[in-house]
């Protein structure tokens, strides 16, 4: 490679070895099994995929030791993915000490210097001859000649049945008389020639591809196949003459691609190519279908209509006291299956959003010269496609900002007696009916003071502002806050935490901070699983009902009178067990004028919300323990406060569903 | 308007050096990072050549071309294979897929852009 | 025509969708209090007799809750309460008219449906000016039919002055 083109590429330097030190680490995770005595495919394909990366890289910066050593550890491992070799504990150490070896060379390439002349020697003669012992069988694959024809090209393959000498055909004679056509060039294939002592000489094993550079009609060319036509697989194709440039690439064909080229790609690869088929793993693309989301939430309905009429058959039944038909148990349960399967299909674990994260971690990091670890937790935790779609945004801002303004550079993290490396956790989790997605950082935490000041720097608040430890926090969401003191090119782009909340907001989510000055930042995330089954318990209020999610429910009592305390300040709480929790009057929060006020009269259901608060509702009484399926209001509405959604009874009627984590922030109106 | 390029690595260094030197040469740019993620982004993109590296998680590049090629619409985009030096066995892979030509890895970017130019129709 | 009153044009525009090639329109006419009002026939999805819907906490009184229409949440508005004359009494004789507003559905909470109205559209007439101003402006023109004045509602604006559920803040007092 020139000069030039080196120095053009110069930029992605760090890029690269970015990569591959994520390689390598990766590289020696999966290699640790190996110490076991064996290895996947999985295990062994992502090896090689990264040895196969590091090695091209490594070509397009001319580190030449690298490229060298990668090719022979990647040749080594190709013989172990197409089962010409074997894993055995001799090959385990082998491979073992070539990742160790490729890391030294990688590092000592990063860092401008030049490894010792024998590194990695011993381990490359080692695998040369464990190849060559391994190997005899095995022939070099075949190789397709070059098509550099100046005029019309035909390719043809020939590949002889192994009785074809028998029948005292002689190849040599076939391709003597071709070559007398035009320019003929050709490659032979003897990767199926036995280990010697299996060779029957009056057996064929070898075939052929030909290039012939000819003006001669096709009818000629058949004449020369005339006597093997029975004997052997012969296929040609015409070639439309493409000049090749110099080495380094070339084409086969012109476009358009040829109609028969195109069906022979989806028949069965010929024999003679070799067999990239990734065995059993097939992708994963090749069992699944891609179906227009609109059909699934059709059917979403169509299962919850479903459901709906199931539990309006069975009131009705139970209204004329008529015994359960035989078979209703069944079809219930049939039913509830379906729907769960229907649910299932629009949920998809987080990884896919979770698998960006490192890669934005690493460039990030780079870029500002820190070092950061991420950890990444319940990845598979899943969500409602259309809501991990809409959390990729707010994710990624919030990472690059972890990175960016969370974690401290390595120097005063030293300074304060911090690992020079930062950590950055993302935990997802599934609570109750939310899930949560938690990004946590060691890094120095969020400095209120100097929060506030900027507010009233920028106008947000007025001078002289005193504000509470969470009130403080709670200036990040401001519009138009940005704390960086630089504005830099990572997270300085306009794009604030007002706008990260409000797409949470969007999909029914809240957003929390904590800060410890000087140990970290937490945002927590709370996003409702939408679209989906609520396992819910139905109360009433006065003459209306609702929908608990029974995830949140800790229990329900009866309280006696000596247990609840009004507050000067308005508010009552109800003691359990020593604890005090503030009760909550449904009818007086959504005002309705018959329910029961008095908790005594009532019932008191002690509920948590996704954070860990409790709550006591004042409700009449429960109903039943019922599944529902969760209709956004959305549609229609903005949100109500304190209802999440809605959703259909038995009966045919509404029934709202109420939302713990709002009903925790409502306060309940004078009586 | 400038042609569409969809870079197929997994290597964010390789598709960063293919993208910088294409867009530097008036392409629009676009990358997946395996098979499966070519496939959607040509769903919603509609791209004139395609270049994709051969070994890559979740979906390879010679099954790429293969999918790409049973479909109607794909029959005649040019698709590039990336193949490193003596990766004869998976160009040959790629040929067969239905691969319209190969470019090894390391080239040089006046290359590149020369090979993209002559297939880009 | 004067420039106090809403052009022709500005009236057909409000009303939206197309006459036939004679120019007649299909509307719904309907009872509120003593007025009767009259929408587009295209927009009506159906007519429901009143059942009791679901109480929506916190709302302004014209949100007479959400009822269940084959599966869907729909929200229900009390065109009475709206028009500034009181709930409606509901009874199982009050009609809810459900109406396609956009990609939404919503019911009107109404008295009585009285009849399919074929007006050509030189017959509809514009609204005067006086009770444009304010939050008037869904009232989209006037059919005299005989001796009685029905008044054309346009339903995009009235759902544009209508505050939907949830515009306010919740009914909260500090502790």
């Amino acid at each position: 490679m020139s000069t030039q083109a080196r120095n053009d590429y110069a930029q992605f330097r760090q890029t690269f070895f970015a990569e591959s030190a994520e390689m390598l680490a990766d590289m020696d995770d999966r290699l640790e099994v190996l110490k076991s005595g064996r290895l996947d495919r999985e295990e062994l394909d992502a090896v090689f995929r990264a040895v196969h990366s590091i090695k091209a890289g490594a070509g397009m910066f001319d580190y030449r030791r690298l490229v060298e050593f990668a090719h022979g550890f990647e040749a080594l491992l190709d013989r172990l993915r197409d089962g010409r070799m074997a894993v055995n504990p001799a090959v385990a150490g082998l491979i073992i000490r070539a990742a160790d070896i490729l890391a030294e060379l990688v590092a000592a390439a990063q860092a401008e210097r030049s490894a010792p002349d024998d590194a990695g020697a011993d381990v490359m003669t080692a695998i040369n001859t464990l190849m060559a012992v391994e190997s005899v069988s095995a022939a070099t694959a075949p190789i397709l000649p070059p098509v550099n024809c100046e005029s019309r090209c035909v390719e043809i393959r020939f590949v002889p049945h192994a009785d074809l000498l028998r029948k005292a055909n002689e190849p040599l004679l076939v391709i003597r008389e071709l070559s007398t056509l035009g320019r003929l060039t050709t490659a032979c294939d003897a990767s199926r020639v036995p280990m010697l002592e299996r060779i029957d000489t009056q057996d064929c094993y070898l075939s052929w591809t030909f290039v012939l550079e000819t003006e001669a009609a096709e009818e000629a060319i058949r004449e020369v196949f005339e006597f093997v036509e029975d004997d052997a697989e012969i296929s040609h194709e015409v070639r439309t003459p493409v000049a090749s440039e110099d080495e380094g690439f070339g084409l086969w064909l012109e476009t358009p691609v040829l109609e028969d080229v195109a069906d022979a790609a989806r028949e069965q690869t010929p024999a003679s190519v070799v067999n990239v088929d990734y065995g059993a793993k097939r992708p994963a693309v090749q069992t699944s279908i891609r179906v227009e989301l609109s059909r699934v939430d059709k059917l979403v309905d169509m299962v919850g209509e479903l459901v709906i009429s199931q539990a309006m058959l069975r009131q009705e039944l139970a209204s004329h006291n008529l015994p359960v038909v035989d078979g209703l148990e069944s079809l219930d349960a049939l039913t509830r299956e379906l729907q769960d399967c229907v649910m299932a299909i629009r949920m998809q674990p987080v990884r896919s959003v979770f698998a960006r994260m490192p890669r934005l971690v690493r460039d990030v990091a780079a870029r500002l010269d820190k070092q950061v670890r991420l950890i990444m937790v319940g990845e598979q935790t899943e969500l409602d496609k259309t809501v991990i779609e809409e959390l990729s945004d707010p994710l990624t801002h919030m990472i690059r900002n972890s990175v960016d303004h969370g974690i401290e550079s390595p120097a005063v993290r030293c300074a304060a007696g911090k690992s020079a490396e930062g950590t950055i956790t993302l935990n997802a989790s599934q609570v109750g009916s939310n899930i949560l997605i938690q990004i946590e950082d060691d890094g120095a935490g969020i400095d209120r003071a100097r929060l506030v000041a900027k507010a009233i720097e920028k106008g947000i608040v007025p001078p002289g502002t005193v504000l509470g430890d969470d009130e403080a926090l709670d200036l990040i969401f401001a519009p138009g806050f940005s704390t960086a003191q630089t504005v830099s090119d990572v997270s300085g782009r306009g794009v604030g935490m007002d706008v990260v909340r409000r797409n949470i907001q969007k999909i029914g989510g809240r957003i929390q901070v904590n800060s410890v000055a000087g140990h970290g930042t937490r945002f927590t995330l709370i996003i409702p699983l939408t679209l989906a089954v609520l396992d819910g318990m139905l109360i009433s209020v006065g003459s209306e009902r609702y929908i608990l999610p029974l995830t949140s429910i800790v229990e329900s009592f009866r309280p006696a009178s000596g247990q609840i305390r009004e507050l000067s300040g308005g508010g009552r709480i109800v003691s359990v067990r020593g604890d005090y929790v503030p009760l909550l009057g449904l009818g007086r929060v959504f005002g309705v004028a018959d329910a029961v006020h008095d908790p005594v009269l009532g019932l008191v259901v002690l509920v948590e919300t996704a954070t860990g608060g409790r709550l006591g509702l004042v409700v009449d009484g429960l109903i039943g323990q019922q599944q529902v399926v969760i209709k956004s209001l959305q549609a229609n509405f903005t949100a109500v406060p304190g209802i999440s959604g809605g959703t259909i009874l038995g009966d045919g009627r509404v029934a709202l569903i109420l939302d713990i984590e709002q009903l925790a922030s409502l306060k309940e109106t004078a009586a | 308007m400038s042609k569409r390029v969809l870079a197929v690595d997994d290597s964010k260094t390789m598709r960063d050096m293919v993208s910088f030197t294409l867009r530097n040469a008036g392409f629009e740019v676009f990358e997946a990072e395996d098979g499966v993620k070519a496939l959607a982004v040509v769903k919603t993109q509609p791209v004139d050549v395609i270049l994709t590296d051969i070994n890559m998680p979740n979906m390879d590049g010679v099954t790429l071309v293969r999918e790409l090629r049973a479909q109607p619409q794909f029959r005649s985009t040019p698709i590039l294979i990336l193949t490193t030096e003596g990766g004869e066995d998976k160009k040959a892979a790629g040929r067969a897929a239905g691969a319209t030509g190969w470019i090894v890895k390391p080239f040089a970017p006046d290359k590149l852009v020369a090979v993209v130019n002559k297939v880009c129709p | 025509m004067s420039e106090f009153q809403r052009t022709y044009e500005d009236t057909l525009g409000m009303i939206g969708r197309g006459a036939d090639q004679n120019g007649v329109r299909q509307f719904i006419s309907f009872r509120v209090g003593t007025e009767d009002y009259a929408i587009d026939i295209l927009a009506v999805r159906e007519i429901k007799g009143w059942t009791r819907t679901t109480v929506l906490p916190n709302q302004p009184d014209y949100v007479r809750g959400v009822l269940n229409l084959r599966g869907a949440i729909v929200p229900v508005f009390d065109l009475r309460s709206r028009f500034g004359q009181g709930p409606t009494e509901a009874t199982a004789k009050h009609v809810v008219v459900i109406v396609a507003v956009g990609d939404r559905l919503v019911g009107l909470l109404v008295d009585q449906v009285s009849d399919i109205l074929s007006v050509a559209d030189d017959n509809i007439g514009a609204v005067p000016e006086t009770s444009i101003r304010g939050d008037h402006r869904y009232l989209a023109g006037i059919i005299t039919q005989g001796d009685t004045m029905v008044v054309l509602l346009a339903l995009d604006t009235l759902f544009d002055t209508l505050t939907l559920p949830g515009d306010q803040p919740a009914h909260e007092t500090a502790a």
